[in-house]
């Protein structure tokens, strides 16, 4: 077994490769080094073909269904800053072995172990959990004018506005037998106290009865005509909706739109890829005998499977400073 | 000499030119002597600050990026070219110093650049939702 790992696995060992200190006279290059930069490589056209999706989709979409303001955007700038943070803690990881202090390189790739952790938990225990909460219909276009109190769109299109056409809060009801009914009966357990629905309220079976985000509560306020830093809390106000005035109803989940289908599979890809970077440093960070241990006999290989990873940590960074920008602001 | 020093890729005036790369320049040479070793690292301590000059700096610009978002530059379309501006000079710090691509060798800006050309290929696909030169057709936008 450990033969066999040997074998086909070296880099899990201690074992002697060649040129994973010195340079191969060829390339000038430690191999590592060329191979990491031949994967990030790689990386490059898979997320670069991901990036060129969500510009043809977004160029394509028709006017109004290109979502903005719908990301928490001081969580999503403060997770910008955390893995900014991560980027330098494991370039000085790095320099400190490069200087033989190994104490400090323990303490800067724990630093940048928890940044990655940070950066991970609050995307899956709190972003995407609470979209997934969320819930909007698409208003049929030849229905919209007996919405118009929750869609404004006589005054977007005074002030030059894309028109809107989806309502969106939390569902407190939903049509009978609809794939939503379960969950609505869970909202309007959590949330229906807050709006004193069923006073306020009587819907017919095959309706949606939505407790309004800010922006459908007053469409015509011009607040609420660009997106907001913090977001506006949910207003009380309800919308009872007809099943048959809907395009499509859905959980803020990628079914949901062309938006949220691109947002939840680049963001879903990055995330796998801090999981990956997160495993590597552990790995780097613990005693196995291609980790810690490889300290005593080969500081300097150590320093190299360091700035390895490190790179691919960067490549991480760097694709997340485009998708920050273009999912949450733009 | 293969220690090309691209400099058009780093923004930042990190005005003194040098490599992080640790090969030595002479690559035939394999060991590492204890006083190469010290050499290196008395270097790469000089430019601990500037690690952390560049984080900081990417942590500013995070800020004006978003701070930008809320300015009103006439249109969308303008929105979207201004933080992409921010975002290509964050992402090329990250790349020049984080990365140590600026000093890096030839060979990897070599395919690279490569990778760049195919890449923007990529990104020129999405122009066909515009225009199709096979037909003709060019598609009106809203």
């Amino acid at each position: 077994m450990s033969n066999l790992i040997t074998k086909y696995f070296p880099f899990f060992t201690d074992k002697e490769v060649p040129h994973t200190v010195s340079a191969r006279p060829d390339t000038g290059l430690y191999s590592a080094k060329l191979g990491i930069w031949l994967f990030l490589a790689s990386e490059v056209m898979l997320f670069g073909g991901l990036f060129s999706a969500y510009i043809f989709l977004r160029i394509g979409s028709e006017p109004g269904y290109w979502p903005a303001g719908l990301l928490n955007v001081p969580v999503g700038t403060m997770n910008t800053a955390i893995l900014i943070v991560s980027s330098i803690t494991v370039v000085m990881a790095w320099a400190a072995l490069k200087m033989r202090q190994l104490g400090k390189y323990k303490l800067y790739m724990l630093v940048t172990i928890l940044c990655g952790l940070i950066f991970l938990t609050v995307k899956l225990s709190y972003e995407w959990p609470a979209k997934f909460n969320h819930f909007g219909v698409f208003i049929k276009k030849e229905a919209a004018s007996k919405y118009e109190d929750f869609l404004g769109n006589k005054h977007l299109q005074e002030a030059g506005q894309n028109p809107r056409w989806e309502i969106s809060g939390h569902l407190l009801d939903a049509p009978k037998g609809s794939h939503y009914a379960h969950q609505a009966e869970h909202n309007a357990e959590h949330f229906g106290h807050e709006t004193g629905r069923h006073d306020a309220v009587t819907p017919a079976e095959d309706d949606y009865v939505i407790q309004l985000d800010a922006v459908n509560a007053n469409p015509t306020d011009k607040n609420n005509d660009r997106p907001h830093f913090w977001p506006v809390p949910m207003s009380t106000k309800l919308a009872v909706i007809s099943a048959a005035d809907v395009e499509s109803a859905s959980v803020f989940a990628p079914r949901h739109s062309t938006y949220f289908a691109t947002y939840f599979l680049i963001t879903g890809l990055h995330g796998l890829h801090v999981l990956g970077g997160i495993l590597v440093f552990l790995y780097l960070w613990l005693p196995f005998p291609g980790g810690t241990k490889l300290y005593k006999t080969n500081p300097e290989h150590l320093a190299n499977r360091v700035e390895i990873a490190g790179l691919f940590w960067h490549f991480v960074d760097l694709v997340w400073i485009f998708v920050f920008p273009i999912f949450y602001l733009l | 000499m293969d220690l090309c020093v691209p400099n058009f890729l780093s923004p930042l005036a990190m005005s003194a030119s040098h490599s992080h790369s640790p090969a030595p320049q002479d690559a035939s040479h394999e060991n590492h002597g204890a006083h190469d070793q010290a050499a290196e690292a008395a270097h790469i301590a000089a430019h601990l600050g500037a690690y952390i000059k560049v984080g900081v700096g990417l942590l500013v610009l995070t800020g004006i990026t978003v701070g930008l978002s809320y300015v009103d530059f006439g249109s969308r379309s303008m929105n979207i070219i201004v933080g992409m501006i921010v975002a290509t000079i964050k992402a090329s710090m990250v790349a020049a110093i984080f990365m140590h691509l600026k000093g890096e060798k030839m060979t990897i800006w070599r395919f690279l650049i490569m990778t760049g050309i195919f890449a923007m290929g990529l990104f020129f696909l999405t122009f066909l939702a515009h225009s199709d030169p096979i037909t003709g057709t060019s598609y009106s936008t809203h």
